[in-house]
């Protein structure tokens, strides 16, 4: 297995140190990652509906993601992972701070479910295993990433021809400085103060830009919404705070 | 701890394997060398086998968990006569879900529709007549005794291959911990599970062990039921007459095989009168019953027992906890005033089913704290409603004051005269207002 130093291209030191800091409280779901786990309905439902369109799988089976292999980036604790994995998936979860990795595997046993784990970057893998993989995620990963470019990039390397690719991420407008960003760090205390570098943010379009570049081709995009009342998060038309992608990787190269 | 565990249903020991958090393993294979027989793996524990827990399975059991329901009363009692002498008022949206969970189709017999209700004041001389016609073609609801609805529930359960029932057996104590839920028999047995239910009833053991606390508020009224059968046929109409200590209702049955009419008492008085009620021969309560009710169904007589139920209103603080959920009166028992009880319990069973369907189609782990904190949330918010106004309906009513009787009279022409707010109050009653849970939709309108 990978030990790779975090000290390396695309993440960026300080984010690491700060999420090593709580890895045990990842499964603690009114914990410092409870907005991580409201967030994460909304987009399993998002993996879910893309996916089962994109590759053409049953809507009903109770296992519909049977014989895909998925690659969970910044896996944390294996919020994503592990559902995955029920729904049928082979998942490999990686993510570079190792005692995240260790509470991923630890949480995983107790579950009784065979995930995947390895403490290593996306650059690193997209090397080791280039195209293996039929659908990869990365969610609320991109923004803390030092060099979104080399990112997508090994993104676009980890997925075979005809695959997809899963990003999810917040907007850099006015409304996601204050909703995303103060009101879920200073006034909501969702997260710890600091977690998020508005700066680092990428909108849609520069994204999409990012994942052309790359050679990928967009095929889905929506807004997600916090809804107050219901306490959930929702897809919305509004891009303009959090919001998701797909893209594909073109059979043809 | 071992990732696998080996299927050991008493009944048919299959050799499946099953992860440990309960899901069915991918890959199992058959081992006919499987001779333990004590542990049961399964989705769902479910704590209490009467109307609640038996609905819960089969609603459970609708969206793909295998379920196992625990009871300190076998089958044969629950379902013998005489068990339990109350009846049940059932909704539209309740009387589709029972349809839909094969339960309908069971009953031993059809239950009997309301088509009109009757409300009357005191001694007050307005009337306020709903009539289902108000609220479109289908009844307002239907009646029918426990018993029977307790035989359909079971016949139903008993067709479901995914549904267990473990009786009688007793929970000594339940394990809960951040997997799953056991619940450890008195007779050693092991039922582990990644949700365990209680729908054991208002007094709840499994709640009280849980710590889960409770708002209680006794009305000091008792509600005496019997079955009447009375000379004139009741046309399908349920009488409800507010009275001050209490409403006096009689719903209607269906005739008996001989063609005597019937219908249902439940007659609340102050818990003193009520004892002495229940004290008198039958025909001394005969007098009483007719002097209350009157003369439109012409004579009246109570055959069969006599039931007492003191009222009272309880509610848990919270319906959840780690790996448990409250269902039925485990969670709250309100006054039978407007005959919600039932209904009100399978629309908790109905939501939970829904969350759990909604959770499982994303792959989250149904059991684990945001999934059942969507199931809190959605009730509670439904239940403070039907408290609020069956407690309020009851104080209003069970009020002498000049100043109530005027503004309840003014309320009931007020009620009568405008139509929307009427419909309101039918749909409501009816169960067909707010968020309905897919089972209980009304295929016509979604």
């Amino acid at each position: 297995m990978n030990q790779k130093n975090a000290v390396a291209s695309t993440i960026d030191p300080d984010d690491v140190a700060r999420f090593s800091a709580v890895a045990a409280e990842w499964w603690d779901m009114q914990g410092p990652f409870a907005p991580l786990h409201k967030f994460t309905p909304v987009r399993l439902g998002l993996i879910r509906e893309w996916l089962s369109d994109h590759f053409v799988l049953s809507e009903t089976a109770e296992v519909p993601f049977d014989g895909l292999k998925l690659l969970d980036i910044g896996c944390g604790g294996g919020l994503i992972s592990e559902p995955l994995t029920r729904l049928g998936a082979a998942v490999t979860g990686i993510d570079a701070d190792e005692r995240t990795i260790g509470t991923a595997q630890v949480h995983a046993e107790q579950t009784g479910l065979e995930i995947d784990y390895r403490t290593c970057l996306a650059e690193d893998l997209a090397a080791e295993m280039p195209g293996a993989f039929d659908a990869v995620i990365a969610s609320e990963v991109i923004e803390h990433v030092a060099d979104p470019e080399l990112f997508v990039a090994s993104l676009a390397k980890l997925v075979r021809p005809g695959g997809a690719v899963f990003v999810t991420t917040l907007n850099r407008t006015m409304k996601s400085l204050l909703f995303g960003k103060f009101a879920a760090e200073y006034v909501l205390r969702w997260v710890p103060a600091g977690t998020h570098d508005w700066r680092q943010f990428l909108t849609p379009e520069e994204l999409r830009a990012l994942l052309t570049e790359a050679g990928l081709v967009m095929a889905e995009k929506t807004g997600i919404r916090f809804d107050p009342l219901g306490d959930t998060f929702e897809r919305s038309s509004d891009l303009g705070i959090n919001y998701a992608m797909l893209a594909v990787r073109p059979k043809a190269a | 701890m071992g990732i696998f565990t080996r299927c050991a249903n008493p009944c048919s020991p299959c050799g499946a394997l099953y992860l440990a958090n309960g899901t069915r393993a991918k890959f199992w294979r058959r081992d006919k060398g499987s001779k333990s027989v004590k542990d049961i793996l399964c989705d769902a524990l479910i704590v209490g086998g009467g109307l609640s827990g038996i609905s819960a399975a089969l609603a459970l059991d609708a969206v793909g968990l295998s379920v196992t329901v625990i009871d300190r009363v076998p089958v044969e009692t629950h379902v013998a006569a005489g068990h339990d002498g109350r009846t049940t008022a059932i909704s539209q949206s309740s009387k589709r879900m029972l349809v839909r969970l094969g339960v309908w189709d069971a009953l031993p017999e059809a239950p009997c529709a309301i088509d009109d209700i009757r409300v009357r004041e005191g001694g007050s001389p307005l009337f306020l007549q709903f009539d289902h016609e108000d609220a479109g073609p289908d009844p307002m609801g239907f009646i029918l005794d426990n018993g029977s609805l307790k035989a359909g529930l079971y016949r139903a359960a008993a067709t479901r291959p995914g549904i267990r029932i473990v009786s009688p057996a007793s929970v000594e104590r339940l394990e809960r911990n951040g997997e799953a839920a056991t619940a450890i028999l008195a007779d050693g047995r092991r039922i582990t599970a990644q949700l365990a239910v209680a729908a054991d009833g208002r007094g709840s053991p499994t709640r009280r062990a849980a710590g889960l606390r409770i708002t209680e508020l006794s009305y000091d009224q008792t509600a005496i039921t019997c079955t009447v059968t009375h000379e004139r046929p009741h046309d399908h109409v349920a009488f409800e007459h507010f009275r001050p200590a209490g409403p006096f209702a009689m719903l209607p049955l269906n005739d008996a095989a001989d063609g005597t009419h019937q219908s249902c008492l439940v007659w609340s008085e102050r818990t003193g009168a009520a004892n002495a009620l229940m004290g008198l021969t039958d025909g001394e309560f005969d007098l009483e019953m007719q002097r209350a009710f009157g003369e439109s169904l012409g004579r009246l007589r109570v055959t069969g027992k006599r039931w007492a139920y003191p009222l009272g209103l309880i509610h848990a603080e919270r319906y959840i906890d780690r790996r448990l959920v409250l269902v039925g009166d485990a969670a709250h028992g309100i006054h039978p005033i407007a005959g919600q009880g039932f209904n009100l319990g399978l629309r908790d069973i109905a939501a939970l089913a829904d969350t759990i369907e909604d959770a499982r189609r994303i792959g989250l782990d149904f059991g684990s704290a945001p999934v059942l904190e969507k199931y809190q949330r959605w009730r509670r918010f439904d239940v403070m409603t039907m408290i609020a106004a069956t407690d309020g309906l009851n104080r209003l009513f069970s009020n002498d004051s000049a100043a109530v009787r005027l503004l309840r009279d003014a309320g009931l022409g007020l009620v009568q005269r405008v139509g929307p707010l009427k419909r309101a109050f039918m749909r409501g009653a009816m169960g067909t207002l707010g968020t309905l849970p897919r089972l209980m939709q009304d295929p016509a309108r979604h």
